[in-house]
């Protein structure tokens, strides 16, 4: 079949045709891009060769033919324009003399091959051109439109949440102007959402934002943050406020800048409400709804720590347990009710606070003029409030109450320490009476600390061996020999070191302590006399012991004296009990009995202080007295060095004295002597002995008997 | 057009598209007059463009056919671009029909354009991603589910590289991606390159932040060094054309006209 028809009997060259294809394949290769290797491109040029050369020898073939190859061209990508030139023009230039031997006769059909594979191509060309532009403008479209669900739904989303949200939502523009809220923001702040939307933000300042705030929204339509969160308060438009808690958030435009804000706010007042509530009831006092002691410590505190000078009244009602007790709880509760309303009242003007403590106490504190006066003054205010009748049911009720008054400046900046001094004071105006304040003293609650220390040490201090003796010489003024010491007790605190027996004497007889002091003093007293006596015989050195008239007045003093010579070995006659003129008269306003047993034991007697009591000087004469000790104003108005009136005077008396004394046989003894003027003076006076600096001050036993010994 | 995150924010159609511009050039008709006009003005400055851009897609079938040579049957090609004529998974399954590729593309046009020409083929997957984040392909690509990362895996780079800029660390990116990929996998890359190059070149890239984004050319050295510790097949970071040509024949005296390096290695860590 193939030979019928051909022009010619001519057949295709197969080597012709490879020839043919492979100088095809390089051609397109070097006119355009082909996506095949070399290979393959010349292979699947070849298939196309021979498909053309065959159908150039039939001629019903060849227009189908070279169409479909032209269309193969454009599924094998062979589209560049080069390359088509190429193919159409080798088909008539090249195809022929190659595989066919020539195209004699065939000129005809070439040009059909020529016009049916450039037909065929285009309609390809232009349908793969189609296709593909339709391809591409769908992609196009579809990837918009992929985008554009995106956004939608995420607009979708957010209108969504903007509309639907139970959470007030709001945008501003950077410049503060609302473009948009939903209906509970809208609900919240009592306006309508058009409303809304003429607002600017800084229009919704209100006058309790934190400070802070709004810089912190400056900076953050200035972009330097990109969201903050705050607890703000806002107006309504009804003038009420709503607390919320707001967060605020930074929308940016592509290139940064800041473009949007989104506030998000919740509405918490309910809750900012409740706090309060349980804020309050944890700070006051659910009878009286003054602040309570946590509130007033908490105030006192910031007070202290911010300026430093307050002031408090610390006021505490007068028998208010006794009201209580007789007319019942109730009543009493409903006094301090309106105690508490007064109290209130009466500084309410100022500000102070007005708290209650506990019980029937309050306290008023001032801050600002914390002077005395001014704190005097509100005292007083208070004393005035409290005092007018009370009437509860038929009950007419009189109350008064006390107040102790305590400036931060005397007691510095602790809230316990000031309040510590507010008890302290109230207790001292307790103690003067109804009615009445004190002031603070810091030296006298310095005192009542010291007096309180050291009453509490003294039973110890008995049992711990803490007290010493110390002992002041007594000489004579005749011939400066020493004949008698005065035993002085000492007391070495632990704590505070030697203290004197001015500090403690007073606290052992108001205890009763004394009795015991008294016998220890006594007995050791009696072996320090009896070891000089032993070391110095000849020295016959009497040891002068103080009784106290609490121990004088007791019986069992005359056996405590008796064993406590016989104890030590002291002969009696070295040992001289001192006592006061008011004990020497007891509390009978009698000479005491036990006088006389003591004389009997052979022991000295010596009245102490002679010439500040009142000595009856009938008895005086009567009792076994050995010898008098003339108190030191006397001795100390004497100075010998200017003498002027009052020297005078004094002279006078010591002169009375010494001569009294002398008549009634007695010695005298002046103490506190302290300049060898007044020694002189007191000699001329015929004063007998003397003990004072001048002689030598209170020293241990030891330093005695180094001078007994004559050091 | 994206941001951060890798999400179109818009498509602007009159803007041109370096994957659009790149069809055009390989004689497609996937283009907008916009990317035509583009084309051609590239093309008139630098009339070597459009045959650097055949060279490239040549270069690319080349080394896929080596890979599949190796037995590389899995295909990551990150900025695959519009598959006009000769697609990896097209020259892959014709040596291979099990062979799976996944393409990856910054370009939203390109990515729907493969999905639609890819609907029904169940080997392939499409990923609209930014090669800048590596670690999301990386993911995206593992909940295809086409991929096994335990096996050898062949990591198509071409003619994308150039379009990360130092200030994104493509070195980083590149340590990323070969972490991910089994002893025994290859890594494909064509890059553009100042070495050797004619002012003009130069010039058509500043052309091509047209586009948008622009390119960073880069030298031997610094494409040397994205392929890390693996091994550099033969014949190393050479010129498109000289890597592997089919035929002799196809090698131009002047092969460096093309402007850009090409080279495959392969990762020969046997701990890994
Ligand atoms: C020049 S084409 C290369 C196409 C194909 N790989 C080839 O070699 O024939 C570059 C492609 O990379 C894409 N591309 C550019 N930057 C990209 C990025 N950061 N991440 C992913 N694809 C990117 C472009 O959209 C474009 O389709």
């Amino acid at each position: 079949m193939s030979a019928v028809g051909a022009p010619g009997g001519r057949a295709v060259d197969p080597a012709g045709a490879h020839n043919y294809a492979t100088e095809w394949a390089q051609a397109v290769r070097r006119l355009g891009f082909v996506p095949m290797s070399a290979a393959d491109t010349e292979r699947l040029l070849l298939s196309y060769t021979l498909r053309l050369a065959e159908a150039l020898l039939h001629a019903d073939e060849v227009a189908p033919v070279a169409a479909e190859v032209g269309q193969a061209l454009v599924e094998a990508h062979l589209t560049e324009p080069d390359m088509i030139e190429w193919s159409v023009r080798s088909l008539a230039d090249r195809l022929p003399d190659q595989v066919l031997g020539g195209s004699t006769g065939l000129d005809d059909r070439i040009a059909v091959a020529q016009g049916a594979l450039a037909a065929g191509f285009a309609r390809a060309l232009r349908d793969r051109t189609f296709a593909q532009q339709e391809r591409i403008a769908r992609s196009a479209w579809q990837a918009r439109d992929d985008v554009e669900r995106a956004l939608r739904d995420s607009e979708a989303r957010f209108r969504a949440v903007f509309r639907g949200a139970a959470i007030g939502i709001g945008i501003a523009d950077v410049d503060g102007q609302i473009i948009d809220v939903n209906q509970p923001f809208a609900d919240m702040l009592g306006y309508s959402i058009e409303e809304m939307r003429q607002l600017n933000v800084t229009a919704l300042f209100h006058h309790d934002d934190a400070p802070g705030m709004w810089e912190l929204y400056g900076e953050l339509i200035e972009g330097k943050h990109e969201s903050a969160r705050v607890e703000k308060r806002y107006y309504r438009k009804d003038g009420t406020s709503v607390w919320t808690d707001l967060a605020v958030s930074l929308i940016r435009h592509d290139d940064g800048r800041p473009r949007f804000t989104i506030a998000v706010a919740e509405d918490i007042t309910q809750r900012y409400e409740l706090q309060r509530r349980l804020r309050f009831q944890a700070l006051h006092d659910p009878l009286t709804e003054l602040p309570n002691r946590t509130l007033f410590f908490e105030t006192l505190s910031r007070l202290l720590s911010a300026s430093g000078r307050v002031g408090v009244c610390f006021l505490d009602l007068d028998g208010f347990k006794a009201i209580n007790d007789s007319l019942g709880h109730d009543v009493g509760d409903r006094l301090l009710m309106t105690i508490a309303r007064r109290l209130a009242g009466c500084v309410a003007e100022y500000g102070y606070l007005v708290a209650r403590m506990g019980g029937d106490e309050f306290v008023i504190l001032v801050d600002g003029d914390a002077g005395v006066d001014n704190m005097i003054a509100v005292a007083e205010l208070a004393l005035t409030a409290v005092s007018a009748p009370v009437f509860i049911d038929d009950h007419q009720l009189m109350v008064s109450a006390s107040v102790g008054i305590v400036a931060s400046d005397l007691v510095g900046t602790s809230a316990a320490e000031l309040m510590k001094a507010a008890d302290t004071t109230l207790y001292w105006a307790k103690a003067e009476g109804r009615g009445r304040w004190a002031v603070y003293d810091p030296e006298r609650s310095a005192r009542d600390i010291a007096r309180s220390t050291l009453l509490a040490g003294l039973p110890v201090a008995l049992d711990r061996d803490e007290f010493v003796l110390h002992y002041q010489p007594i000489v004579s003024l005749l011939d400066g020999r020493m004949l008698a010491v005065e035993a002085l007790v000492r007391w070495q605190h632990p704590e505070l070191g030697l203290i004197g027996p001015d500090r403690f004497i007073g606290l052992a007889e108001e205890t009763g302590l004394i009795v015991r002091l008294g016998e220890w003093v006594l007995r050791q007293a009696c072996r320090d006399a009896r070891r000089w006596h032993v070391d110095f015989p000849e020295a016959r050195l009497v040891v002068s012991v103080n009784l106290a008239a609490r121990q004088a007045d007791a019986p069992v003093i005359v056996d405590t004296v008796a064993d406590a010579l016989s104890s030590s070995g002291l002969p009696a006659e070295l040992l001289q009990l001192e006592l006061t003129e008011s004990a020497v008269m007891g509390s009978g306003g009698e000479p005491l009995r036990t006088l006389y047993r003591l004389a009997e034991l052979g022991v000295r007697l010596a009245v102490d202080d002679f010439g500040t009591g009142y000595s009856n000087l009938a008895y005086l004469r009567r009792l076994p007295i050995t010898c008098l000790k003339l108190a030191a104003p006397f001795v100390e108005g004497i100075r010998g060095d200017e003498p002027d009136a009052a020297d005078h005077r004094d002279e006078r008396i010591v002169d009375a004295l010494v001569r009294l004394a002398h008549a009634l046989e007695l010695w005298v003894t002046a103490e506190a002597v302290e300049t060898e003027p007044q020694a002189e003076r007191l000699r001329a006076l015929r004063c007998d002995s003397a003990q004072g600096r001048l002689f030598g001050p209170p020293a241990p036993a030891a330093a005695i008997s180094t001078r007994l010994a004559g050091g | 057009m994206q941001q951060p995150d890798g999400a179109p924010i818009e498509i602007d159609l009159s803007r041109p598209s370096a994957a659009r511009v790149y069809d055009y050039f390989l004689g497609g008709a996937h283009n907008f007059e916009v990317d035509r006009q583009l084309a051609d003005q590239i093309a008139a400055m630098t009339p070597n463009l459009p045959a650097t851009m055949r060279a490239g897609r040549e270069f690319l079938r080349r080394a896929v056919r080596v890979l599949l040579d190796a037995g590389i049957d899995q295909f990551l090609d990150i900025g695959s671009g519009i598959p006009t004529v000769g697609n990896v998974h097209e020259v892959a399954q014709a040596a291979n029909p099990q062979a799976r590729v996944v393409y990856v593309d910054i370009d939203p046009v390109a990515v729907a354009h493969s999905r639609q020409l890819l609907a029904g083929n169940e080997s392939t997957g499409v990923i609209h991603a930014d090669l800048r984040d590596p670690q999301r392909i990386l993911a995206e690509t593992r909940a295809l589910h086409l991929l096994d990362f335990d096996r050898p895996l062949g990591i198509l780079l071409a003619g994308v590289v150039h379009f990360v800029p130092d200030a994104d660390r493509p070195g980083d990116i590149l340590a990323t991606l070969r972490a991910a990929a089994a002893p025994g996998s290859h890594l494909v890359i064509s890059h553009s390159t100042f070495e050797d190059q004619p002012q003009e070149m130069l010039d058509a890239q500043r052309l091509s932040a047209r586009t948008s984004t622009e390119i960073t050319l880069r030298s031997r050295a610094e494409i040397t060094s994205f392929f890390g510790d693996w091994t550099i097949l033969e014949p190393g970071v050479v010129h498109m054309e000289l890597w592997r040509p089919d035929s002799p024949s196809d090698v131009a005296a002047d092969a460096q006209r093309f402007g850009a390096f090409g080279a495959v290695a392969r990762n020969d860590d046997v701990a890994g």
